[in-house]
C-alpha cells in the first residue's frame, strides 16, 4: 500500500476507534449507577490501580524533582536568579511534569495492568460465562476498573507533585546551597491555588482517558494469547498520545 | 442433592415435551451460511447430544439458544419464549434458568473455589451469608469438591476445574445444563467422573441436559437422544444404536472415526505428481 | 463480597497520602494566608497607574503581609484605577491619612501595595478610602523626568546668574 494509502487507513482506524470507544463508554455509564452499589469492588480496582502504583510514582517523582533541581539551577545560573528556582521548578512539576509525567507511568503500570487482565478474562471466556449466568460484565468488572484508575491519577499526581518538589529542595538547597529562605518563600509568591487546580484538573482528564483506554482495550481483546498481548500495547501507546495531545489542549485553554 | 454414595434413580418420569424448539434456523456470519434450515427439538429432562465434525458450528448453535446471537431466520424456543425476540432483561431472566458449563471452566481467576461458587448467589439474591455457605457447600459436595473449597482456581487440575464449574452453574438450580465439550482433553479418570455428573445431574435432578462434544464414546453410554450437525443441517438424529447403523456416509464416517470419507483426508491441493515433478510455482 | 482488610487499609492509605500531598502543597508553597482567622475589612484607593498590579497581589505595611488585593476595576467617571483590598481584621489601627503606593518587590518582582503609616487619630475601617496615593512608577515618565532634570540644570544655572543680576545692567 502506498504511503498515502497507509496514512488514510490510520486515520480511518483512529477514527473509528474513537468512535468505538465513545460508545463503549456510554454503555460503561449507563452501568454506572448499579456499580455504585459495590463499592467494595471500587475500592479493590482503587487498589489496584493507586496504591500499587504508589512505588514507582514515588520514585519516578523524587527522580524528576530531583533532575530539575540539577538542570533548574544550571539554567539560572547563567542568568543570576538561581533564587528563583523554587518558584521555576515548583511551576513546572505542578502545571506540566506532575501530570504528564504521572499519567504516562500510570499507563505503563496500571494501564497494562487493567488491559490485560480484562483481555485475559475475555481470552478464557470468563466474560462469557459471567453474561451466561446473567451478570453484566461491564457492570461487575469494567465498570470498577474504570472508576479505581479515575480515582487513582489525580491523587498519583498531586503526590508525584509534593515528592518531585522534596526532590528539587534536596538538590538546590542540600546540594547546591540556594537559601532556603528564598527558594521557599519566593515560590510561595508565584504559585497560585489556580495552578495546583490546573495540575490536578489535568491528572482528572489523563485519569479519564487512560482508563478508559485500558478497559476498552482489554474488553474488546481478540481471545487469543497474542490478542491480549496487542491490546496491551495498543493501550500504551493510544494512552500515550492522548495524555500529550490533551495536555496541550488543556495547557492552552487554562493558560 | 445425591449424596456420593446414595444410589441413583434408574428410571426417569416420562417426557413431557420439548425444552428447547429450534426451528427452521439460518445464520450466516461474514457471508459464510453456519446453519442453513437447521431444525431440532431438546425434550424435557433427557440428555441430547449435539455431536459434528469440527466447525459446523456447534458452538455457535449455543449462542443462538442462549441469546448470545440471534438467527437471521427461524425460531428459538425455550420454554415456548422465543429467545430472539426477547430484551435484555427478559434475556437476562432466560438465563437465570440455564446453567453453561465452559470447555475450561471459565472460572473467574481471582476468586478462589467458594467464592466462584457462590457468585451467581451473591449477585442475583439476597441470601444471607450463612445459607449462601450452606447452599455452596453442598454444590461442591455433590461435585465432591467440598475440600477444595479455599484453593484458587490456578490450583486447581483441568478436571476439577471442570467440576467446580459445574457446581458453579448449578447454583441456582437451572432447568437446563448445557455442556459445551465436557470431556476434552481429560484423563481417563476425570472423565469417568465427569460422565458420572452429567448423568447424575440428569436422573437424580431431572436437569433437562445438552452435551455438545465430540467424543462419541462418552456419549453413547450417556445421551438418550443425539443429532450429528454437518453441512448446516441435522444430518441424522436419534438413539445411538440408530445411528451406529446409518445410512448417511457423513454419519457413518464420524460415528466410526473414519479418517476418510465425506470429510476428506487430504486438504484441496492441485495434482501431486504435477506440483513435484513439474514446473515450479 | 471479599471484604480484605489490607486492600482496605492500603486503599485508605493512599488517598489519604493523596489528601495530605494536596493539603501539604496548598498550605506550604502557594501564598494563601488570611484564609480563616479572624475575618478583613474592605479598603479603597483610586490610582493613575497601577502598572502591573494584579489582583492577589499582596498588600503590606512595613514589608509585612497585612492583607490581599482582592479586585480591580477602571472607573469611566474619574479615570482612573479602583483597587479594592481586603485588610485582616487583625490589622485595624491603619490611620485614615496613610498613603498607598504601588511598589516591586525585589528587581524582577511582582507588584504589590505598601502602605505607609500617617498620623491622623481616626483609623481605617470597611468600606473606607486611603487618599494619599502614589501611583505605579512608569518606565518612560521616569526617563523624561531624569531627561528633563539634566537639561534643566545645565539651564537652571545660567538661569540662576542671570536672575539677580537682572537689576544691574550688564
Amino acid at each position: 500500500m502506498s504511503l498515502f494509502a497507509e496514512l488514510l487507513e490510520s486515520s480511518r482506524n483512529f477514527v473509528s476507534t474513537m468512535g468505538a470507544v465513545t460508545l463503549f463508554f456510554g454503555r460503561t455509564m449507563v452501568q454506572l449507577p448499579a456499580a455504585l452499589t459495590r463499592p467494595g469492588l471500587i475500592i479493590e480496582q482503587v487498589h489496584n490501580a493507586g496504591a500499587l502504583s504508589l512505588v514507582i510514582i514515588m520514585t519516578c517523582g523524587l527522580f524528576v524533582g530531583g533532575v530539575l533541581g540539577l538542570t533548574g539551577y544550571d539554567l539560572l545560573l547563567r542568568f543570576g536568579s538561581e533564587d528563583a528556582l523554587g518558584t521555576a521548578a515548583a511551576l513546572a512539576l505542578i502545571k506540566q511534569l506532575g501530570p504528564v509525567v504521572t499519567a504516562l507511568l500510570f499507563a505503563g503500570r496500571a494501564g497494562t495492568a487493567l488491559a490485560s487482565e480484562i483481555g485475559l478474562m475475555r481470552a478464557t471466556d470468563q466474560l462469557t460465562a459471567m453474561e451466561m449466568m446473567a451478570v453484566d460484565p461491564i457492570r461487575r468488572v469494567v465498570v470498577p476498573r474504570f472508576l479505581g484508575g479515575l480515582i487513582s491519577l489525580p491523587l498519583l499526581t498531586i503526590i508525584f507533585i509534593a515528592i518531585g518538589i522534596f526532590g528539587v529542595q534536596v538538590v538546590g538547597v542540600q546540594q547546591f546551597g540556594v537559601d532556603p529562605a528564598s527558594f521557599w518563600s519566593q515560590m510561595r509568591a508565584a504559585v497560585e491555588v489556580s495552578d495546583i487546580m490546573e495540575g490536578v484538573i489535568k491528572g482528572t482528564v489523563f485519569g479519564f482517558a487512560c482508563s478508559l483506554i485500558a478497559v476498552y482495550e482489554g474488553y474488546n481483546a481478540i481471545p487469543t494469547a497474542e490478542g491480549v498481548g496487542r491490546a496491551t500495547t495498543r493501550t500504551v501507546v493510544i494512552s500515550a498520545v492522548l495524555v500529550l495531545i490533551f495536555n496541550y489542549m488543556l495547557t492552552a485553554v487554562m493558560l | 442433592m445425591p449424596h456420593s454414595t446414595a444410589a441413583v434413580p434408574t428410571t426417569r418420569p416420562a417426557v413431557t415435551d420439548n425444552l428447547v424448539e429450534i426451528r427452521d434456523v439460518h445464520y450466516s456470519v461474514g457471508g459464510r451460511a453456519i446453519f442453513s434450515g437447521l431444525t431440532l427439538s431438546i425434550p424435557r429432562g433427557r440428555i441430547t447430544a449435539i455431536m459434528g465434525p469440527s466447525g459446523t458450528g456447534k458452538t455457535t448453535l449455543l449462542r443462538l439458544i442462549t441469546g448470545q446471537s440471534k438467527p437471521d431466520s427461524g425460531q428459538i424456543l425455550f420454554d415456548g419464549l422465543e429467545v430472539s425476540t426477547l430484551k435484555l432483561r427478559e434475556l437476562y431472566e432466560l438465563r437465570r434458568r440455564m446453567g453453561m458449563l465452559f470447555q475450561n471452566g471459565a472460572l473467574l481467576t481471582d476468586m478462589d473455589v467458594f467464592e466462584n461458587v457462590a457468585f451467581p448467589l451473591r449477585e442475583h439474591t439476597k441470601l444471607p451469608e450463612s445459607l449462601i455457605r450452606n447452599v455452596v457447600l453442598t454444590k461442591l459436595q455433590a461435585v465432591g469438591l467440598r475440600g477444595a473449597a479455599e484453593l484458587m482456581p490456578a490450583e486447581l487440575s483441568g478436571g476439577m476445574a471442570r467440576r467446580v464449574a459445574l457446581a458453579r452453574s448449578m447454583a441456582m438450580d437451572p432447568d437446563m445444563l448445557i455442556y459445551d465439550e465436557p470431556f476434552t482433553g481429560l484423563d481417563p479418570i476425570s472423565m469417568g467422573m465427569i460422565v458420572r455428573l452429567v448423568r447424575q445431574m440428569n436422573y437424580a435432578l431431572g436437569i433437562t441436559s445438552l452435551v455438545v462434544s465430540h467424543d462419541v464414546e462418552e456419549l453413547s453410554i450417556l445421551a438418550d437422544t443425539s443429532y450429528i450437525i454437518s453441512g448446516g443441517k441435522v444430518a441424522a438424529a436419534g438413539t445411538f444404536v440408530e445411528l451406529k447403523d446409518h445410512d448417511s456416509e457423513i454419519v457413518n464416517q464420524f460415528i466410526n472415526g473414519l479418517a476418510d470419507g465425506p470429510v476428506p483426508f487430504h486438504y484441496p491441493a492441485p495434482d501431486y505428481y504435477q506440483q513435484l515433478l513439474g514446473e515450479p510455482q | 463480597m471479599r471484604s480484605n482488610r489490607a486492600v482496605e487499609f492500603s486503599t485508605g492509605l493512599f488517598v489519604l497520602l493523596g489528601f495530605a500531598s494536596l493539603f501539604f502543597l496548598v498550605t506550604q508553597i502557594t501564598n494563601r494566608e488570611l484564609s480563616t482567622n479572624g475575618g478583613s475589612y474592605g479598603v479603597q484607593a483610586q490610582f493613575e497607574n497601577i502598572g502591573t498590579l494584579k489582583v492577589g497581589a499582596a498588600v503590606s505595611m512595613a514589608g509585612v503581609t497585612i492583607g490581599r488585593v482582592e479586585s480591580i476595576r477602571f472607573d469611566q467617571t474619574v479615570y482612573k484605577a479602583v483597587v479594592d483590598m481586603r485588610i485582616s481584621s487583625s490589622f485595624n489601627r491603619i490611620p485614615q491619612d496613610s498613603d498607598a503606593s504601588i511598589m516591586t518587590a525585589g528587581l524582577l518582582g511582582g507588584q504589590y501595595v505598601g502602605i505607609t503609616a500617617g498620623g491622623a487619630e481616626e483609623y481605617l475601617k470597611e468600606g473606607s478610602r486611603i487618599e494619599f496615593v502614589q501611583d505605579a512608577l512608569v518606565l518612560e515618565n521616569l526617563i523624561n523626568q531624569l531627561a528633563a532634570s539634566f537639561s534643566g540644570r545645565s539651564g537652571e544655572s545660567g538661569k540662576n546668574d542671570e536672575a539677580p543680576k537682572s537689576e544691574e545692567s550688564k
